[in-house]
């Protein structure tokens, strides 16, 4: 196996098409105990973390840039980021211990395609856009749509993640990611509950996003449980009342779980239900601490 | 094929060497560098026997391939103490028996360093926390934790003392 | 050197009791210390094992030629090249352990060696190790006691017939061994009863879960002899465990032992060492051999998996009145589960007049358990100590108080046959009730609970050499490998001995050429045995240098006494002569001063531990933190206090992960789906409290320092103390292991009558 280190999009891209038997990675976090377990055999691996676009953190006034290779533990130590997007922050440190936070990245987590990726969920409610560079050019897709099944993706040959997009928080918005593991470190989810939610002036919600991950074979988006949300008021939401039971049984009911050393499918599908309500809980208190938009404040509260 | 040369900086020393291109960094420390202070205890990133300091990020030596480090800083526990005294989290780890067989300490003493580095108040939950990707089978954690929590105070002293 | 100076409950010591640093800790914190895997040497080759991927098949035939064929390959062997020692006439035990290490006609799990390669590198071997072609034929296979014991069920072992029934079976069996104990009449103490509790419990095989995997370096040389470094319990049992499955006379090789990176009794056994000798022998060259992680769960030594079936009566003034015991313990590929020892402990902390305990060793498709601290009691104490929380709640009074009421003490009849020695039970009892743990308020979903555990802890065969050196300081050498700091207790009593600063003794760990036999460390046996060993020659040491202090002084010996590291007259006529001034004498005194003692070791201490567990329940997904842990276990004498407590703290985590997360998850085709740290969950250091403990002191009156061994009984209760816990917690009992979130939140289901899967 050749080991190659492109410093730019294009380098890269030229290689993978030279390549058709290379593998892209990042913190190899996942590459390398494949390769060991003998899972995997690319003819080559290109390291993309020596293209400096793939490890960078920005923002501007339309939003966030994250490359994808970005080690995770930089998003976790960018307190600006970690203010305005609590969940998605707390979801990516969420992945492994400090030594694998140093490795792991958003492109690698979403790319590996395991169902119960941390990220994933709170990437999709966040509504983020992965820029996808291949032989053709760059395109622009939802996160949502990356995963097609455990391990496999819709990129095509030679096509990789650059970079993620996020647009700054509206007001009144805030999110979360829980997910249930038997320790409380170095496992994977059995069961992991994304949701973002707005409010206007008076505390009505505006908007929900609820996604599960690791009951089904992709993320899911729980669209029962948002359109139970939209319209309700937050202390309604916070007393636990008639639209959190309905959240908590379109989760249960969005699962499509299996059963394996992780958990059992009843026991994801009552979970899910347990952590979406969860979720939504925690997104409703970080939106009602912030008044207004980001960018009246990105530093504002948010962090719980 | 020919192996891939290796230039390096590992506990200060510039240091080269030859290895196989998809092999892992823990691997060519061992092996090649002969730093077997670098332990093996799962080769998946999960009981942190092997971390390192690779540019100064902690990290499972396992997990990366041996021609990243071309360039790179990395400090193994080898490199912990100088000539003249252990590093304060290795004295406090004697002190305390902070150890029992041993093959974890390694990895332990470099997780604590990276934790010290950057947070030299750690509260008792902040070390369990920065300590969870390293595992120890034999003393529960306790005296461990301890230890490390003794050593932030005593550098937390020094430091002062070096202020003054 | 010392950290701080404790006075422990015996003030006369000035050594014992104090916490220097370990002699060997500077080596183990500064990464120089050698563990099995760090040894290299010249022309040194690297090896790889192949290993059945089916649970039970015959092997009909092995071409190793195309991996001979390989570039870098060295050497391959497979089960022809070892000799067949049952038409040797040995031991049947020896000719399965011999199978195990390298399977012969079957492979009887997942993970069992049928071959192994020596190459250049590592990468080579595996390569071969992947080419060599071998034709299974497949065979149905039993995972579980349940599948092993039923009639039709498939067998492992043609001709083998169930030991310890009456009469002698006619049929071949899964069931290796029956075992049982009685006394009284079972039917009466049950009707004596006011209460009697009935419960089944099953516990899933766990792994000792050592952080260094399983390695060994051997360099056998043209005239037939070996050397043999390896990470082990005790290099004299690896010496003799490889040469039986050679053939060979022990003494042809010489082990060397690297420091241990632990074991909790799955470093007792041989896997590795066999092979790489062999495999050095047939190329010429060292060889090394290393598991990997996922070969270390697949084919080392797990903990039994286990069923039981406990009742017991209690009459309505806490007095019990009867138990009766059924268990089932998984043994693996072959027989030897520790359902022996489970039989005699699962009583042994109670008086109780009426018992029957029925136990079998059962045989299934999984690998050869192995010794796991106190082996089989705490499956056993689980079952009982669940049970025992049941009966205090439903008659009313307090657990700690049940326990109290029914303890064994000094002169009490073992279930399991003598008389109880000295014992320290009461005191643990009595240390967790006056704990202020015990009295702390709880919250919501939160809930306490208690457990007791018993073990016998050990004896047996140890030899130590104390040499002077010229400057007056000790060295101690023994043959027991130090996996928790025994270096350092060794020093202590040599200091205590002679009276001088613990500083200036040294302790190393030799190999079986330096020093005599000496049995595994196990059975918390190495600072009472080995200890006794080291006291012996150090009093030795002191006899002889009063003697040399008369001989100078042209006195009578009986006149002089050794104080505080010197000799004086009795009535202090001569100037003292310290043991530096008598050592840099020798030469015309009688030579070097030097005394080896080697003795098989009597007088063990039982050793009982109590330990007390607060938890909270989150009744949404059944997760459980561990809010709180102390445990009071009697040490004798603690010996290093640091040392003491830090055995009875892993002891309890390794219990507590036992207790919530660790299982071996076996497919249903018999494939281990969990071989590695991410899906076997041990404990990390953020599930975890701070463990308090108590370090009780009951000396042994038949130890000179009266240690009883502390390594293993803290592992006895928290099984069953985690369960009780949860159980206050939630009001749901939970009897099989382990206590994940979903088995928690499952029971919490159905006790809600929400059915539950």
């Amino acid at each position: 196996m050749e080991y190659l280190s492109p410093t730019t999009v294009e380098e890269a891209s030229e290689l993978l098409a030279a390549r058709p038997d290379a593998e892209v990675f990042a913190g190899a976090t996942d590459v390398i105990p494949q390769l060991r377990a003998g899972r995997a055999e690319p003819g080559a691996l290109v390291d993309l973390k020596g293209i400096e676009r793939l490890v960078s953190v920005s923002a501007d006034d339309a939003g966030w840039t994250i490359g994808a290779a970005t080690p995770t533990a930089d998003l976790t130590g960018n307190a600006q980021l970690s203010a305005e997007f609590p969940g998605l922050v707390e979801a990516a440190g969420l992945i492994g211990s400090d030594q694998i936070q140093n490795r792991s990245s958003l492109g690698g987590n979403l790319c590996n395609a395991s169902p119960a990726a941390d990220s994933v969920p709170a990437m999709v409610v966040n509504d983020m856009r992965a820029v996808v560079a291949g032989p053709d050019g760059t395109r622009t897709i939802p996160v949502v749509d990356v995963t097609t099944g455990p391990g496999s993706t819709s990129l095509g040959p030679g096509e990789f993640v650059v970079e993620f997009q996020l647009d700054h928080r509206p007001a009144r918005t805030g999110d979360a990611y829980l997910r249930l593991i038997p320790r409380t470190e170095m496992d994977i989810a059995v069961v992991g509950a994304g949701a973002r939610l707005s409010f206007d002036e008076a505390g009505v919600c505006t908007s929900a996003a609820v996604a599960l991950g690791a009951v089904a074979p992709t993320v899911v988006r729980v669209s029962d449980a948002e359109s139970a949300l939209v319209g309700t008021a937050a202390s309604d939401i916070l007393g636990n009342g008639d639209a959190m039971a309905a959240v908590a049984a379109a989760a249960t009911a969005a699962c499509n779980p299996i059963d394996d050393k992780r958990g059992t499918v009843a026991y994801r599908r009552q979970v899910a239900g347990v952590l979406a309500r969860r979720a939504v809980t925690a997104a409703t208190e970080r939106a009602l601490a912030t008044n207004g938009a980001a960018t009246d404040g990105a530093a504002a509260n948010g962090v719980s | 094929m020919a192996r891939t040369h290796v230039t390096c900086t590992i506990n200060g020393d510039e240091t080269e060497f030859l290895c196989e291109q998809d092999e892992t960094l823990l691997n060519a420390l061992r092996d090649d560098v002969g730093l077997t202070g670098v332990k093996e205890g799962c080769g998946t990133g999960d009981c942190g026997a092997c971390s390192v300091l690779l540019n100064n990020r902690l990290t499972c030596a396992c997990l990366v391939f041996a021609p990243e480090a071309d360039g790179a800083t990395i400090v193994t526990v080898e490199g912990l103490a100088s000539a003249e005294a252990l590093h304060p989290v290795q004295q406090t780890f004697l002190e305390g028996a902070a150890l029992q067989c041993g093959v974890c300490t390694p990895g332990f003493l470099v997780a604590a360093k990276a934790l010290l580095d950057h947070n030299p108040d750690p509260t008792e939950t902040e070390v369990r926390y920065a300590l969870a990707g390293n595992l120890c089978r034999c003393t529960g954690y306790d005296k461990i934790v301890r230890a490390v929590l003794d050593a932030a105070a005593d550098m937390r002293s020094d430091g002062a003392l070096t202020a003054d | 050197m010392t950290v701080t100076d404790e006075p422990t409950a015996n003030p006369g010591y000035k050594q014992v009791g104090t916490r220097p640093i370990r002699p060997d800790g500077l080596d183990k914190v500064t990464g120089k210390a050698r563990f099995g895997a760090d040894l290299v040497l010249p022309g040194m080759l690297e090896g790889a094992v192949l290993r059945s991927p089916h649970p039970h098949a015959t092997i009909v035939a092995i071409d190793t030629s195309a991996a001979e064929a390989m570039p870098g390959v060295h050497a391959v062997i497979t089960g022809a090249d070892f000799p067949d020692l049952a038409a040797n006439g040995a031991r049947p035990d020896d000719v399965l352990m011999s199978k195990n290490v390298m399977a012969r006609d079957k492979v009887l799990y997942e993970g069992h060696p049928v071959a192994a390669v020596a190459a250049a590198t590592r990468k080579q071997a595996k390569a071969a190790a992947a080419a060599i072609d071998v034709t299974y034929e497949l065979l149905p296979h039993v995972l579980t006691v349940e599948q092993a014991m039923a009639d039709d069920a498939p067998i492992l072992h043609e001709g083998m017939r169930t030991r310890g029934l009456d009469p002698a079976p006619e049929v071949d069996s899964n069931i290796a061994s029956r075992i049982t104990h009685e006394r009284g009449d079972l039917d009466q103490g049950f009707a004596d009863a006011d209460l009697v509790v009935e419960r089944s419990f099953t516990t899933k095989p766990v792994h000792q879960g050592y952080i260094e995997p399983h390695a060994a370096v051997a360099d056998a040389s043209q005239d037939g002899r070996a050397n043999l470094w390896c990470s082990s319990q005790g290099h004299f049992s690896m010496r003799t465990s490889t040469a039986k499955v050679l053939g060979w006379e022990p003494t042809r090789i010489k082990v060397t032992p690297a420091e241990i990176g632990g074991g909790f009794g799955g470093k007792t056994v041989i896997y590795l060492e066999p092979l790489a000798t062999l495999l050095s022998l047939r190329s010429g060259r060292p060889v090394r051999l290393v598991m990997d992680r996922d070969e270390v769960f697949r084919a080392s030594g797990p903990a039994s998996g286990t069923s039981l079936r406990v009742k017991v009566g209690v009459t309505e003034d806490g007095q019990l009145t009867a138990a009766d015991v059924w268990m089932a313990f998984e043994a693996g590929a072959n027989p030897g589960s520790p359902v022996g020892a489970a039989g005699m402990t699962v009583l042994a902390p109670y008086d109780i007049p009426n018992f029957f305990v029925e136990g079998f060793d059962v045989v299934v498709n999984k690998p050869r358990v192995a010794a796991y601290r106190a082996p089989g009691a705490p499956m056993a104490a689980f079952a009982v100590e669940s049970v025992l929380d049941e009966l205090a709640a439903g008659i009313g009074i307090d657990p700690v108080e049940l326990r109290l009421r029914n303890a064994v003490t000094e002169g009490s009849q073992a279930a399991y046959g003598p008389k109880f020695p000295v014992i320290g039970f009461v005191e643990t009892l009595e240390a967790i009730r006056d704990h202020p743990h015990y009295q702390t308020e709880l919250g919501p979903n939160q809930g306490r609970g208690v457990a007791a555990g018993f073990w016998f802890n050990a004896g047996m065969n140890s030899t130590a050499t104390v040499n002077v050196n010229e400057d007056g300081n000790l060295t101690v050498v023994v043959g027991s490998p130090d996996i928790g700091g025994s270096r350092s207790s060794m020093c202590l009593m040599a200091a205590e001995e002679l009276g001088i600063d613990v500083g200036r003794v040294n302790a190393i760990v030799a190999d079986t050429e330096t020093v005599g036999f000496n049995d595994v460390t196990g059975g918390s046996r190495v600072t009472l045995a080995t200890g006794a060993a080291v006291v012996d020659a150090c009093r030795q040491i002191k006899d002889d240098l009063r003697g040399r202090a008369a001989k100078t002084w042209d006195v009578e010996v009986d006149v002089v006494e050794w104080v505080d590291g010197q000799a004086q007259h009795v009535d202090g006529s001569e100037t003292p002569l310290t043991l530096g001034e008598l050592a840099a004498k020798w030469g015309r005194t009688g030579g070097p001063i030097s005394a080896t003692a080697a003795l098989n070791a009597r007088g063990v201490g039982p050793a009982f531990s109590t330990q007390v567990c607060d938890v909270e329940v989150d009744p949404e997904t059944g997760e459980v933190t561990v809010l709180r842990y102390t445990t009071a276990q009697d040490a004798g004498t603690a010996i290093h206090p640091s040392y003491v407590e830090g055995q009875m703290q892993g002891g309890v985590v390794q219990g507590i992960g036992w207790a919530l997360n660790e299982e071996y998850i076996y497919s249903d085709d018999g494939h281990l789906e969990n071989p590695g740290f991410l899906d076997y969950r041990v404990p990390v250091a953020s599930d975890l409290p701070m463990i308090d403990t108590v370090v009780v002191e009951v000396p042994n009156p038949a130890h000179p320092y009266g240690v009883r061994g502390v390594g293993e009984v803290g592992i006895v209760p928290p099984l069953a103390a985690v369960g009780n816990a949860i159980a206050a917690a939630t009001g749901v009992r939970l009897t099989d292991l382990p206590m994940s979130p979903p088995r928690v939140l499952d029971a919490i289901n159905r006790a809600a009558g929400d059915g539950g899967d």
